[in-house]
């Protein structure tokens, strides 16, 4: 196969600060080319590179065998290499056809026309295997949907190379199978993609190709062939990742502390009853907008809801999460970024912001012991910062996910609710985690975690409950935990039938 | 990651920050310096007094807007509202008729719980009404302007008793000292509100909710709580800004006020409040109300602009101030 895009020897500084050191990477038409490592490794940064949203500090970039440069990511999609973001773009408020086209809008006689625009929308979505409406808005599309949107929206220019950043993120596994679909559809079409993930099953399930990434450098690249996720992750950490769920704490009894009963949350949750006993890991799972989320944001106040909600016996009606948190539930939004985490403030502002009480000296704010604190957060849960005074939006994901754990406990909770505590979180983090979770139910207290990860929910809970359309499904005790037990319960068929029915109308 | 090292990228930014925070002194610094040129006179203590003295309404006001829009809000109806406390209050002090001390404290205490009326009416509007600050506090700017110019019936509110106008004449006029009673009025309310917001739960969940309303949600901050208390604490701000203000010229009239939320609103972008909420700072605030008076002044002691243009000149200034502070966001 021929070369398409080839970077030889990219370096990449930040002032005096070496982020990419002599990366070489050989991108070849109609393969799948992932690139893992974890946050920080410099897989986006490569990324960037590659697609003209940086230029390198060293090195050259070849497209087709001829030396070029990018003057920045127009000038790259203009030679055929497009970016699938990690966030979603696009105007909420806009229609799917109108974001689609939005800066190279079809004119007809100096008018927009709708009309082409949205018919070739609509073909181009069905290429995708999708007949998203391209008049909805996309403020009331799926994430999933929206994620669809935008890859149509790249595929949209003439492409030569597709470069996909964290894709399935939001995505749940059907989903996910769907756009593997898709890549291999783009591959079959001759057309080079570039995967970056940090998700290894998926990384073996669509790539040809993989290039490990450790702190900026280049560890290996490896036919897909024989690489099995293991030996991926150990290449990705440097060490050995065998054991990424801990033992479970044999600690989950009897006791009920938290009755959930025929909770509703209108226009997400009906119905909804579920126990949590004391010392116990309680898994949610199911599809995203299956209302598990809005479900548990319900209990602790955040959303309108009602329902008999029986904490240690007593009827309990919370209001607003300040009250749920005075009675010793905390919920960690999975929403690190909108609403867990200031994220233009420093680490001391953000660690103590709800339990600001406890840092009181008559009614000013004891800046020393929040400085106290700090420094416990840091050592206690390995919160990897260059400085303390940087910005909570600066750290990497995992490092987020950690100071808002070591936030949310300053509060000394009873009932732990983690809504996806992994998203985004590289592997090593997880491991740290998954390591804590547990600790927190090893110490008595009880853990809910909601999460779109089977393997993590398999191999973290001791029971799973898995919600379908705004319902509880059914529960699934340890014993039975398995990926397609979990998939029946979420989408009411087996697993093999999942995909296709999801192919039929994702 | 790469944690390790990188301190220089972390002692840039703070750098950057640090900017943030100086440039009204900055700006203040080059100014005074302008006006030493261009007018001898300028570097008085008595022009330099008399510049801080009158910007001592604007700078108690501003102090007030910089805990709402620090917290994410807006107050449009300040310039009002001090119209209609100014008006009330004197009426209040006419009514009651006496010339003694008792019947001033009631009327200044008048003054204070008509401020924080108005202010709490404004943040139950925004909070529970669930309207954007913009629109309910252009609405009750209209209010409030009507309703004093229906009470002064068109025209102005003077205060009757004499004695009383000379027992409250000192406020404004009288010093301490040296120091000017609105100096001193404007340098507590200051110190206080610095107070409120560095270092006390309130003024950091204040912070929190500017920066972030879910966030803070989500974190048990009691947000409809500390909004309302941001517009009650600028509505008692109006308030000490218009006892500072009568006993200048004893009366009210409908132009009271006018374009006061401009000139706070200035001082508060010029002090380096965030618009968009977040970062409060008091005393960049207070810089800021100098810095206004201070252009206004040597315009007045130049003969480059007419001082009919002082208005002009103040609305670029905020124009400028937000530029900048984009810049300085970039920079880093």
């Amino acid at each position: 196969m021929e070369s398409v895009l080839r970077a030889e020897n990219i370096s990449k500084s930040f002032g005096p600060i070496e982020v990419l050191s002599g990366i070489s990477l050989d991108l070849k038409a109609g393969e799948v080319h992932a690139v893992i490592g974890e946050n920080g490794a410099g897989k986006s940064t490569l990324m960037r590179i590659l697609s003209g949203h940086l230029p390198p500090t060293k090195g050259a970039l070849h497209l087709n065998g001829q030396p070029i440069t990018f003057s920045g990511p127009v000038d790259a999609e203009a030679h055929g290499i497009v970016l699938v973001h990690q966030e979603i773009l696009l105007a909420p408020d806009l229609t799917v056809a109108q974001n689609l086209f939005l800066g190279r809008e079809i004119r007809r006689f100096g008018f927009v026309d709708d009309k082409a625009m949205r018919e070739r929308t609509r073909s181009i979505l069905r290429e995708l295997g999708t007949n998203i409406d391209p008049d909805r808005e996309v403020s009331r599309l799926s994430i999933a949907d929206r994620q669809l949107v935008q890859i149509a929206r790249a595929l949209l220019v003439p492409h030569k190379v597709v470069a996909f950043d964290e894709p399935t993120a939001v995505l749940t596994p059907i989903e996910a199978e769907s756009l593997f679909e898709i890549i291999r559809k783009l591959r079959a079409q001759g057309v080079a993609v570039l995967y970056i993930s940090h998700r290894l099953n998926e990384v073996k399930a669509v790539a040809d190709r993989v290039t490990v990434l450790r702190d900026g450098r280049h560890i290996a690249t490896r036919d897909i062939e024989g690489l099995e996720p293991l030996e991926m992750a150990r290449l990705m950490v440097g060490r050995d990742m065998s054991k990424l769920y801990p033992e479970k704490p044999e600690t989950a009894s009897d006791q009920i502390v938290l009755t959930v009963r025929d909770m509703a949350v209108p226009g997400y949750v009906e119905n909804a009853s579920f126990t949590l006993r004391r010392g116990e890991i309680l898994g949610f799972g199911g599809l995203i907008g299956a209302g598990r989320t809005e479900l548990f944001e319900g209990i602790v106040g955040l959303r309108p809801g009602h329902g008999t909600v029986t904490l240690d016996d007593r009827n309990v009606h919370f209001r607003d999460a300040r009250e749920a948190m005075a009675a010793g539930i905390v919920y960690l939004s999975e929403d690190r970024k909108g609403k867990g985490l200031l994220l233009q403030q420093n680490l001391r502002i953000n660690l103590s912001l709800a339990a600001l009480d406890k840092f009181g000296r008559g009614s000013f704010i004891d800046t020393g012991a929040e400085e106290k604190a700090l420094d416990q957060a840091i050592k206690d849960f390995d919160i990897r910062t260059r400085s303390r005074d940087l910005l909570a939006g600066q750290l990497s994901g995992g490092n987020q996910q950690k100071l808002l754990l070591a936030k949310m406990m300053l509060l000394e909770p009873r009932i732990v609710i983690i809504d996806e505590p992994t998203r985004g979180v590289d592997i090593g983090t997880k491991e740290q985690i998954y390591r804590f979770i547990a600790s927190l139910a090893a110490e008595g207290k009880a853990v809910v975690v909601i999460s779109s990860e089977m393997q993590e929910l398999i191999g973290l809970c001791h029971r799973v409950v898995v919600m379908r359309n705004g319902r509880v499904a059914g529960e699934i005790a340890q014993a039975d935990l398995s990926e397609d037990a979990i998939v029946y319960l979420a989408t009411g068929v087996h697993e093999e039938r999942a995909a296709e029915i999801a192919a039929g109308h994702a | 990651m790469t944690e390790t090292v990188l301190p220089t990228r972390a002692e840039k930014r703070k750098f950057a920050i640090d900017m943030r925070a100086l440039s009204p002194f900055i700006a203040l610094i080059v100014l005074i310096i302008a006006g030493a040129l261009i007018n001898p006179d300028f570097l008085t203590a008595s022009n330099l007094l008399n510049v801080v003295t009158r910007s001592a309404f604007i700078a108690i006001i501003a102090v007030g807007a910089t805990f709402v829009i620090a917290g994410g809000g807006l107050d449009l109806s300040v310039g009002s509202m001090a119209a209609l406390i100014a008006g009330v209050m004197i009426l209040t002090l006419n009514n009651l008729g006496g010339g003694d001390v008792g019947t001033l404290a009631i009327g200044l205490l008048a003054a204070i719980a008509l401020g924080a009326a108005c202010g709490l009416a404004n943040g139950l509007i925004v909070t529970f009404g669930r309207i954007e600050p913009f629109i309910v506090t252009l609405g009750t700017m209209g209010i409030f302007r009507s309703l004093v110019i229906w009470l002064a019936a068109g025209g102005t509110i003077t205060m009757r008793n004499f004695e009383l106008r000379e027992l409250y004449r000192p406020v404004y006029f009288g010093s301490i000292f040296g120091i000017p009673y609105p100096i001193i009025a404007f340098l507590v309310v200051a110190a206080i509100g610095a107070l409120i917001l560095y270092r006390t739960s309130f003024g950091r969940h204040v912070v929190a909710l500017g920066s972030n309303e879910d966030v803070a949600r989500y974190s048990g901050v009691p947000i409809w709580r500390v909004r309302t208390l941001t517009y009650i604490i600028q509505g008692i701000c109006v308030g000490i800004a218009v006892l500072v203000y009568v006993p200048r010229l004893g009366s009210a009239t409908p132009t009271t006020g006018l374009l006061w939320e401009l000139q706070a609103i200035t001082a508060v972008v010029i002090g380096g409040t965030a618009l968009k909420g977040g970062i409060g700072r008091v005393w960049g605030t207070v810089v800021g109300a100098v810095i206004l008076e201070l252009v206004a002044n040597i315009m007045v002691l130049s003969n480059f602009v007419s001082e009919f243009l002082v208005g002009a000149v103040q609305g670029a200034i905020i124009i400028i101030a937000m530029l900048v502070q984009r810049s300085v966001h970039r920079g880093r």
